[in-house]
């Protein structure tokens, strides 16, 4: 990136070089890239955070943190991991830096909307955190926050944790109206909907899970922070309140945060498949109808989270099957990623790679998920670490290994320059092997008697939990070589030139990095994202 | 870093966004619209754990309240009629009748401070307070809340007569303030009919 | 389709559902049970890992070979071929889960019937069931209500006499037991093997759960709602109690025990504790 010479800067409000990366920009391309940076720190934040529980975890007692510090600890790292890593880098950053180059638009529909609501995000980020540091002054009421607990403990870090909590939905909310917004509204002319890559369906739908159900938990955490502040008693049983209308409220949104995490990666890596796997993505349109088969369906199963809370019958067997059914649209899509692969001419690179391992990790995940789903299973597991390990083996091994890939596929867009690809390896299988390790041993765990959130357990649990912990730090020296990666490449890298891996999706028919118009002239009409093979011609 | 082309940030943005309004027309309403499909969610979790707290938690002894209906079905009526006449200043100003257009919103302005006035009234007049017990509690919370919707309403109906003065943003060509303000308030309106039939008739 | 790959696809299949069945029959992640449901569980538990391990190892098995068989030789630039889908072969695998998950769905229900978690314990049509007696004991309480977790596990085999009621209060950080019979508290449930007992849970402060994962039960003990679980034990010996709802800062300590007794010893523990026999 040139800087601007000083005659220029006269009649230039925003700043250019690295510099825009702190300002109030509007580029769609900075806000994403701000929204990835931001979230990237927040990661290491929370795995700091984990690295304390796993720590605390290694002996039987209760021994390296106090309890109390213990139970904020467990609350922060999944309240960050959700809100400020996994929800806005998996939706905001690709989202925004790729959406307006799938519509063939300048940028989003809501410029200024969009720069507020990645705004919103460090301080309420910073908001959060600021709270650990203070003794006994952060949530201790795990991210759930469910009531009366979360009207025992401290109120002060509590507060503060709904107020914060509050903002991060505010800005996803601001989000998905931008993102539906674009896509529906916002496309270059002949364009039509089901010519989009999968990514702008797959966030399409996520948009509308958030504006659905995001304004939900907004307003069941103002009638907490009611029963907190004022003394109301919505939730407090003691003043007659219903703590189970809470549960309801609360998964209402949360059910489908989990597709809100999940769904922007079943498109990122409908996009990197066929592109390293040279063959076009199998069966768009199953692929199109399944996703709004699972943001249909994912509205309606939240009360899955709530078998053991004495919930009616005909309830648990209505969400049972329900909750199972999600299969159905998520298997179409596994089973289609593999037709891709299937005769393609794979290139096994990093991007890959994350990509093959979220097919493993998340097919885990999915099958354990249907088993959660079945009420009289559930009961024995509900709570214990083999829902640890089953939502860990989604969000962690769905999401982020997907994060990783496509990190390691759109880095040349962003800044002109490949990632190493040795390094790059080395993370993969530093990620692979630490994450399993970590998260295989708790299912048994929870099987046979260690229920989650606890500080202390029964010493035949010792040698399982030593070696998830040891997984964990895999996990956090995984980091290291990513890290390393992209400062070095980043100055030193190969360049990449605009297209790197001659794909077809119109992000990569301009420069890169993109101009701050995105299209030199006029956007190009790509009608076939995923058409590989038929053009081999036109392109040689 | 590979170049950029010399066309500034802020110059470009705005030349893009201009570019896309008009090759789209006004998106910005539907963006309005979906905004308020998240608030009528929001509704919608009151509402539904007000029905919830109905069904499941009985109130104490003696806790039985009930409301007044008159205040509140006068309040409902002058709403509606606020609906009206702000219809009214959307056509006056899309005619170019922008005095006229500022009549009908001053009408429609004090027609919902009416409305708020008549919520005071009914505030102090109950024999409940906010933390008395679950009813009630949700009863502030509802009316409440979105009697801060019917505030910002009133806010923006001021902002947008103020607009229509002589040399001011709205014109009979341009008046997306105006639109939008419109679609708020008929919003806030309709929420408060199904308010009014769940807390009050219900 | 040529028959080699058709006798492929067979065989592949065949080794992918022994495997799996082997699997689920032989590899036992769960301790030993010692409730009459946890019988029932157990065979859903391997149903379950059996397919799972089928759809697992077969996604697996496929993915790592096709990674390799379609791996990029070097220098070639070619593409792959232009397929863009097949609707027979998508029809094919929307039928396959939609036909697992159903009878999942299916064989799940029956089993969660026979577990007794179907019983409305708050609806008096289904008082007939022996075990609903006592469920009255809180009627008139708070709101009436009873929800229920698991109801009335293993009606058949409950032969050993009367339903056995135990009151539990859960508190921060303990569980109380209170045998209303023989007004005997104390912080360690004994229950005698082959009787009913009917734990009528309720919690003072926060939401706790009641779990023993021997009996393969949880049942959240909510503030403000009564709640019946029913259970029967089968094996004598001595159980975690584990609550596994976040409750605190102590939530982890907050433990205790059963003590599942033959009946005479069990009758042995009643006497030794009752208040006057141990006073005279």
């Amino acid at each position: 990136m040139t800087l601007a010479s000083p005659s220029d800067f006269e009649d230039n409000l925003q700043p250019q070089g690295w510099l825009r990366y702190f300002s109030f920009s509007l580029d769609h391309k900075v806000i994403g890239l701000q929204y990835l940076i931001c979230g990237f720190i927040f990661y290491l934040v929370g795995g700091a955070l984990a690295g304390i529980i796993r720590t605390e975890l290694w002996s039987p007692m209760s021994d390296f943190v106090s309890r109390e510090t213990y139970n904020e600890t467990l609350t922060l790292h999944g309240t960050i991991m959700i809100f400020l890593w996994i929800v806005p880098v998996v939706n905001g950053a690709f989202g925004n830096y790729l959406i307006p180059f799938y519509v063939g638009a300048r940028d989003m529909a809501f410029p200024r909307l969009n720069a507020v609501a990645f705004w919103l995000i460090p301080p309420a980020g910073i908001l959060l955190i600021s709270s650990y540091f203070i003794a006994g002054a952060a949530a201790q009421s795990g991210w759930t926050a469910y009531p009366p607990l979360s009207l025992t403990t401290p109120a002060a870090g509590q507060v503060v944790w709904i107020l914060s909590v509050l903002l991060l939905g505010g800005s996803s909310i601001f989000g998905g109206i931008n993102f539906i917004a674009t896509i529906l509204k916002l496309r270059r002319p002949g364009l039509k909907l089901m010519m989009l890559p999968l990514y702008c369906w797959a966030m399409l739908g996520t948009s509308v899970l958030v504006v659905l159900s995001t304004p939900v938990l907004a307003g069941t955490l103002i009638l907490l922070s009611f029963d907190i502040i004022a003394h109301t008693g919505f939730f407090n049983p003691t003043m007659g309140g219903n703590v189970v209308v809470y549960q309801h409220l609360f998964w209402f949104y949360s059910h489908p945060a989990v597709y809100i995490m999940v769904l922007p990666a079943f498109g990122l890596v409908s996009e990197i498949l066929p592109i390293h796997a040279r063959k076009p993505l199998f069966g768009y349109t199953t692929m199109v109808y399944s996703i709004m088969a699972i943001v249909f369906l994912g509205l309606i199963v939240w009360a899955h989270h709530m078998f053991t809370s004495g919930t009616p019958p005909w309830m648990r067997l209505f969400f049972t099957i329900a909750t199972s059914f999600i299969a159905v649209p998520t298997g179409i899509k596994f089973f289609n990623w593999l037709a891709t692969l299937w005769g393609g001419k794979i290139a096994l690179n990093s991007a890959m790679l994350f990509s093959c391992a979220f097919i493993v990790n998340f097919v885990f995940g999915g099958i354990t998920g249907v088993a959660l789903a079945q009420v009289p299973f559930d009961i024995h597991v509900h709570d214990t670490y083999f829902v640890v390990g089953h939502f860990h083996y989604i969000v962690y091994g769905g999401t982020v290994f997907v994060i990783f890939g496509s990190l390691y596929h759109w880095y040349p867009k962003f800044t002109g320059r490949l990632l190493n690809e040795d390094l790059g390896r080395l993370h993969f299988l530093l990620t692979f092997v630490g994450f399993n390790l970590c998260f295989a041993p708790q299912h048994w765990l929870g099987l046979n008697g260690m229920p989650r959130r606890v500080a202390e357990y029964d010493p035949a649990f010792t040698t399982l939990n030593q070696l998830s912990s040891v997984g964990a730090l895999l996990m956090a020296i995984s980091t290291l070589p990513l890290l390393i990666n992209v400062v070095v490449t980043a100055i030193n890298g190969k360049k990449a030139g605009d297209n790197p891996w001659n794909a077809l999706t119109p992000e990569w028919l301009t420069s890169s990095p993109p101009p701050v118009e995105n299209w030199h002239g006029e956007a190009p009409l790509v009608t076939e994202p995923y058409g590989y093979g038929q053009h081999l011609e036109a392109k040689a | 870093m590979t170049s950029t082309t010399p066309l500034q940030d802020s110059t470009a943005i705005e030349a893009r966004q201009e570019q896309a309004e008009e090759a789209h027309g006004d998106f910005r309403l539907f963006g309005l619209a979906t905004f308020l499909v998240a608030d009528g969610m929001t509704f919608a979790g009151f509402f539904a754990a007000y029905l919830t707290f109905k069904a499941v938690n009985p109130l104490p002894e003696g806790g039985i309240y009930e409301l007044e209906l008159l205040l509140p079905t006068i309040n409902t009526v002058v709403l509606i009629i606020s609906s009206f006449t702000f219809h009214r200043a959307g056509k006056e100003c899309r005619a170019g009748q922008l005095g006229a257009s500022r009549l009908w919103l001053g009408i429609t302005g004090a027609l919902g401070a009416i409305f708020l006035a008549g919520q005071m009234v009914e505030y102090f007049n109950l024999p409940f307070g906010l933390t008395d017990n679950l009813f009630a509690s949700t009863f502030y919370a509802l009316t409440g809340f979105h009697g801060l919707h019917v505030t910002l309403g009133v806010i923006c109906i001021t902002i947008v007569a103020l607009q229509t003065r002589p040399g001011g943003r709205i014109s009979a060509t341009d008046h997306f303030g105006l639109e939008a303000a419109e679609l708020y308030w008929h919003f806030v309106d309709g929420i408060w009919v199904v308010l009014y039939g769940i807390l009050y008739l219900l | 389709m040529p028959i080699r790959t058709v006798l492929a696809v067979f065989t592949a299949t065949t080794v992918l559902v022994i495997t799996g069945l082997w699997v689920g029959n032989n590899v036992n992640l769960l301790p030993p049970g010692a409730s009459s449901n946890a019988s029932t569980y157990d065979e859903l538990f391997k149903v379950l890992f059996s397919i799972g391990t089928v759809l697992f190892l077969g996604i697996v098995v496929l993915l790592i070979y096709s990674m390799i068989r379609f791996r990029r030789r070097s220098g070639d630039m070619s593409d792959g071929l232009a397929i863009e889908g097949n609707l027979p072969l998508e029809i094919v695998w929307t039928a396959i889960p939609a036909v697992v998950v159903l009878f999942v769905g299916l064989y799940s229900y029956d089993i969660y019937e026979r577990m007794g978690g179907m019983a409305t314990l708050n609806d008096h049509m289904a008082m007939d069931h022996g075990a609903m007696q006592q469920v009255s004991v809180k009627e008139g309480d708070t709101a009436g209500r009873v929800w229920g977790g698991i109801g009335v596990s293993g009606m058949e085999a409950a032969p050993g006499g009367p339903v056995l009621p135990v009151e539990v209060t859960a508190m921060q950080f303990a569980f109380i037991f209170h045998y209303p019979g023989s007004d005997i508290t104390t912080g360690e449930l004994h229950v005698p093997t082959g009787q009913q007992i009917e734990l009528h849970m309720e919690a003072r402060d926060v939401i706790h759960a009641f779990w023993v994962p021997q009996f393969r039960l949880k049942q959240d003990i909510i503030p403000g709602q009564p709640t019946v679980l029913s259970f029967t034990a089968t094996r004598a010996g001595t159980y975690p109690i584990i609550c596994a709802e976040l409750c605190g800062p102590y939530h982890g300590g907050m433990r205790s025990n059963v003590v599942v007794q033959e009946p005479e010893a069990y009758d042995n523990w009643l006497q030794q504790n009752t208040p006057n026999s141990t006073n005279t």
